[in-house]
């Protein structure tokens, strides 16, 4: 791709933007949200059309005026929200728009076989050509949208934020399955916010900045703060706040608590403390988290406040969650800011504590950018809309804020931004329980870390552990 | 403890094959008119007549049959995700045409068969276009759509008019053997759809458009033509329903399809069968159960003299409760 | 706000048009009266608002309507003393309807279209069962006031119209409005921010059912008792909001817009009658109006694409 260009409604989105892929390299493309990333895969991947630029696929241009004539080039596209139809095989989602047919009839046992084989190329063996998607997990919804590119014979594989949704043990997975696409010679475009997958799987790296090419560089000559740097076009070197300096009284205490997914659950939460929730997927952790707001309640055990039985409850009682997916969970999108914002004082019918200026003065501590109160949020960038879900929380003032993986799919700034906010909320008073699967962040940020295992409590770190001591905490003695 | 053991991949059960397959509660349906037919014999029984019997059957059939055919074309737009208002009306005009352009006489069957089917077609055209290409919601499009047709009979029909020719009423009324024609048509219709859906690539194309149009489009689906030709056999199958009320009435009307509640009704026997309103689950099969539960039902009435209004009534209580039954299942299986 | 624009340009270019036709019209006398006529339409429109924004459909107001005049002939018979108790009892009837079918929406799960369909057969169904099969008794002078009558230069139908109007827009502007609308937008996203999102749809579907109960009450004494009283308004209420840019599956358009499209679609009956295309020709002149206009609506939006990153 040379000197591609777009423009939405006169706004510049990209410019100049050259990117080459070699086959069988696995190419990371990173930036900030708003950098241009999504446009231009959206470009290649025959979405939208470039207003100036080109684009060639071995040395022959092509242009796409839409998807399916991506596809037939080669470029096979793998979104953060999968493309696959849950009520339909998992064959049937493979060939779908290009099922095996002689006049029109759908060969079925084709279908089947090929997907089979593709299955099992990969090693696949958890599930079958003839399963229902919506039966199948994240990570295996994964492997189908992979089964799908290379039916395709993509030449071309775009993987944006393919972890985003993905446990760490089903990083690997992820991992083993990139390399045998580029054991093919396919050329890998790897879309992510993740440093530390770029570092592990990629060649080379791009980085975008505000619509524009700033450098394309083998991974092994640059550092992760140089990166980081290129990004944000500034140093990040503080990563993370300052701890609390001191901890005040009891704000959330579970003693026993249990459902049918967690056990003997005893946890305390205290006044300007951050404490780090650690564990696998399916550890428990969104779970605890549930329960604690009364999404999923607690049916055992001891809890001060009363023990929730529903999320208007919880509410009431003065505890929050800032849920994983903002989008489906944390946000009326085509409401506006103001909207979103007044969402939980409405609910709990206590508008009246916040008059517009309360409100202009709560989207201007949460660093909204720009504070504008009637703006769809839909049209906001992930970190935006994530400072929008805060402000939502923050207008009700609750005692205790729960956050479940609050800084995933936003960039690097609007991350810092949430990091700092969350200590200023602490350090106000209010006790926070972070859920990262990011262990970084989680040790970065968290006062001690609480790790789960099997929906039990399985021990309690001090500040600042090595990432080894959560892990080995967190997967059991018995991982060699 | 023993939780080391849950600690690798996440546990991935292959469901087995029954589930995979029998997604759609069309299963439920048959059941239940397993049920009616047997609560209808037991009553019909007490007061002496005989339930089961071959003109009984037979009655089964022939009033579904017109039903059997519109509710198999709702069928194909709801699985696409949209839905048809106007079958209706098109169906009043459609027995009018029949009727008019056959005159009476048997040489023009032919060319009135065509004409419904051409008017059918550019009807289902129309509703596919102003869905797709004006981009309207399909409720208001064929709503709409619906008022055009009510408005052109209501300006050029006053009551029933043209003449069906005898040799065209055998379609209504004949039998080969137990059978009615009518509910073979019916049945062909059926089987036609089923293929359709199942074994081609349209079929498959519709499954994805009502189940994710973004989906289907981003795999390359042209999402606008599925849509415009599922709507075109959509207001084919009210097209062939009027040709059979054509041959019943032995000639067009300008209400047979209002009077029948063909638009309405049509969409309560699809979703009776378990097909998901919001599109992309269910198929033909549990239509074809829904129309016959509710042809059972209206028989059952019959022979028990009951008032017309008080059928109504239970019809609306069956259809709900139905529903309500389907979803309790999604639900309780999702969790 | 952007998107209610539109049906106000429209409603005035109508308005205009009916005017330029017949003078008649300017005057209060003239303009009132298409007021009166249009008001049971437009309280339904804003019933129906309600459940539309937040998602969901209601189908059972035409035959509603029918049922509210055919129980009020029947029970009054012409009695007069029996006039406000039985208003009392009407708009108890239309409350309890909307309750049924809001609970058998959210609790029990089942489509609102089909929830709201079988509401409508039942209804139908029962009411005729209960006279006999056509409508009996009559209703009294002081029912059909409401519709018929006036205070001073006013007809009470547009007084009540008004109240209805102020009512609606308050409860919009309030808690259970906003919530309401976020409810329609993202359900899952509103009961996790403490949204007792069935009940706001719950209550929803009952002020459908009070407006419904409130314009058979206009109806009744406007248009007389008659099996047909209500048939199709449904379908014109729906067409109403939706024409005031209201979007169906919810979350999106004001009520005072939706209430706007009832008043134009109200208008473009009064047109086709004065240019002359009345009776048969109205209705499909109407359909083509009514997909034009929602056509010209949805094509001002911008190009939807899924969101992503």
């Amino acid at each position: 791709m040379t000197g591609i260009g777009k423009s939405f409604l006169g706004v510049r989105v990209l410019s100049d933007v050259g990117l080459t892929v070699a086959a069988g390299e696995v190419h990371a493309l990173m930036g900030e949200n708003g950098a241009g990333k999504s446009t231009l895969m959206k470009i290649l991947a025959g979405v939208h059309a470039p207003d100036e630029g080109t684009i060639e696929i071995d040395g022959r241009p092509v242009s796409f005026g839409h998807p399916i004539q991506a596809q037939r080039a080669g470029v096979a596209i793998i979104y953060q929200e999968f493309n696959l139809l849950p009520e339909r095989s998992v064959a049937e989602n493979v060939f779908l728009g290009r099922e095996p047919a002689r006049a029109g009839l759908v060969d079925r046992t084709a279908m089947e076989t090929a997907t089979e084989r593709l299955l099992a190329e990969l090693g696949e063996e958890s599930f079958g050509p003839r399963d229902l998607v919506r039966r199948l997990s994240i990570a295996q919804q994964q492997v189908v949208e992979i089964v799908k590119a290379l039916s395709l014979d993509a030449r071309i594989v775009v993987m944006d934020e393919p972890t985003a949704a993905l446990a760490e043990h089903e990083v690997e997975l992820l991992y083993r399955l990139v390399r045998r696409l580029q054991e093919r010679g396919i050329a890998v475009l790897y879309i992510s916010h993740r440093l530390r997958e770029v570092f592990d799987l990629a060649d080379r790296v791009t980085v975008l900045k505000d619509g524009k090419h700033v450098t394309t560089v083998p991974v092994s000559e640059v550092s992760t703060d140089e990166l980081v740097r290129l990004m944000v076009g500034r140093d990040l070197s503080a990563y993370y706040p300052p701890r609390a300096t001191s901890v005040g009284e009891v704000r959330l205490r579970v003693t026993g608590g249990g459902n049918d997914k967690l056990h003997d659950i005893d946890l305390e939460l205290r006044a300007g403390e951050i404490v780090g929730i650690a564990g696998l997927q399916g550890s428990g952790r969104s779970e605890l988290a549930k329960a604690l707001f009364g999404a999923e309640p607690f049916t055992r055990g001891e809890m001060t406040p009363r023990r929730p039985r529903s999320v208007r409850e919880g509410v009431a009682a003065g505890i929050g969650l800032v849920t994983e997916d903002r989008k489906a969970e944390g946000l009326a999108l085509r409401q506006s800011v103001r909207d979103n914002a007044l969402l939980v004082a409405r609910a709990l019918g206590r508008q009246g504590r916040q008059g517009p200026q309360g409100l202009r003065e709560l989207l201007e501590r949460v660093r909204l950018t720009p504070p504008r109160e009637d703006q769809e949020v839909r049209y906001l960038s992930g970190g935006n809309q994530q400072k929008v879900v805060l402000a939502k929380w923050m207008t009700v003032a609750p005692a205790v804020l729960l956050f479940d993986e609050p800084t995933r799919g936003v960039d690097v700034g609007a991350k810092a931004a949430i990091h700092d906010l969350m200590r200023r909320l602490a350090a106000d008073g209010m006790a926070i329980m972070m859920i990262s699967s990011e262990l970084p962040e989680l040790i970065g940020m968290s006062d001690r870390i609480v790790v789960l295992r099997d929906g039990r409590v399985v021990g309690t770190l001090p500040p600042a552990p090595t990432e080894e001591a959560v892990m080995r905490l967190a997967a059991g003695e018995v991982t060699s | 403890m023993s939780e080391s053991e849950q600690i690798g991949a996440v546990p991935a059960r292959t469901p087995p094959f029954w589930r995979t397959r029998g997604s759609s509660p069309a299963g439920v349906v048959f059941l239940a008119l397993a049920g009616v037919i047997l609560i209808g014999w037991v009553l019909v029984a007490a007061r002496g007549g005989q339930f089961l019997s071959l003109e009984n059957l037979v009655g089964v059939q022939q009033r579904s049959a017109a039903l059997g055919i519109v509710a198999i074309g709702q069928t194909l737009a709801i699985l696409a995700g949209s839905l048809d208002l106007s079958v209706a009306y098109l169906i009043s005009l459609s027995s009018l045409v029949a009727a008019e352009t056959m005159a009476g006489r048997d040489g023009n069957i032919v060319i009135a068969v065509a004409a419904v089917a051409g008017i059918s077609a550019a009807v289902g055209l129309v509703n596919g276009l102003v869905i797709t290409k004006l981009r309207v919601h399909p409720f208001i499009a064929t709503f709409g759509v619906a008022l055009i047709i009510k408005g052109v009979l209501d300006h050029l029909y006053d009551g029933p008019a043209g003449k069906v020719p005898e040799s065209f009423q055998h379609l209504g009324y004949d039998r080969l053997g137990p059978l009615p024609v009518s509910a073979i048509l019916w049945a062909a219709v059926a089987v036609a759809a089923w293929f359709l859906l199942r074994r081609t690539t349209l079929g498959h194309r519709i499954y994805a458009v009502g189940g994710d149009q973004e989906v289907a489009r981003l795999s390359g689906v042209r999402t606008d033509r599925v849509l415009i030709v599922t709507h075109v056999l959509c207001s084919l199958c009210a097209g062939i329903a009027g040709l059979l009320l054509a041959s019943r009435l032995g000639a067009g009307a300008p209400t047979v399809g209002t009077d029948g509640g063909y638009d309405l009704e049509s969409i309560a026997a699809v979703v009776l069968g378990g097909t998901a309103l919001a599109g992309g689950r269910g198929g033909v099969g549990g239509t074809v159960g829904g129309v016959l539960l509710l042809a059972t039902l209206d028989s059952v009435f019959n022979q028990m003299e009951v008032n017309s209004f008080f059928k109504d009534v239970v019809r609306g209580v069956v259809i709900v409760t139905a529903v309500a039954i389907y979803a309790r299942r999604k639900h309780g299986r999702r969790a | 706000m952007r998107r209610t624009l539109p049906i106000f340009g429209v409603l005035a270019v109508l308005l205009v048009a009916i005017a330029v036709v017949n003078p008649f019209f300017l005057e209060p006398a003239g303009f009132l009266g298409f007021v009166k006529r249009a008001a049971p339409l437009v309280i339904l429109a804003a019933g129906q608002y309600f459940v539309i924004v937040s998602g969901e459909f209601d189908l059972s107001v035409g035959s509603l309507v029918t049922v509210e005049v055919v129980v009020a002939a029947r029970l009054i018979d012409g009695d007069e003393s029996l006039t406000w108790p039985v208003l009392g009892l009407l708009l108890v009837l239309g409350l309890l309807v909307g309750l049924v079918n809001g609970a058998v929406t959210t609790l029990l799960r089942v489509p609102s279209f089909i929830t709201t369909l079988g509401m409508m057969l039942i209804l139908s169904g029962a009411v005729f069962l209960w006279t006999g099969g056509a409508p009996r008794g009559a209703l009294s002078q002081g029912f059909r006031a409401f519709g018929r009558g006036s205070l001073g230069p006013i007809p009470w139908s547009v007084l009540i119209l008004l109240a209805v109007g102020v009512a609606a827009v308050l409860l919009m502007r309030a808690d259970f409005g906003r919530t309401l609308v976020a409810t329609g937008d993202n359900e899952r996203a509103a009961a996790l921010s403490g949204v007792r999102v069935d009940r706001a749809r719950i209550l929803a579907f009952v002020l459908s059912g009070l407006a419904a109960a409130v314009a058979g009450i206009l109806l009744g004494g406007f248009a007389g008792v008659s099996a047909q009283v209500g048939q199709g308004l449904e379908f014109q209420a729906i067409t109403a909001v939706v024409l005031g840019g209201v979007v169906l599956g919810g979350g999106r358009g004001s009520v005072v817009a939706a209430m706007a499209g009832a008043l134009t679609l109200e208008a473009l009956f009064t047109l086709l009658n004065l240019y002359g295309i009345s009776g048969a020709l109205e209705f499909t002149v109407q359909g083509v109006i009514i997909i034009a206009a929602v056509a010209a609506g949805a094509l001002r939006l911008p190009f939807r694409l899924r969101a992503s990153t």
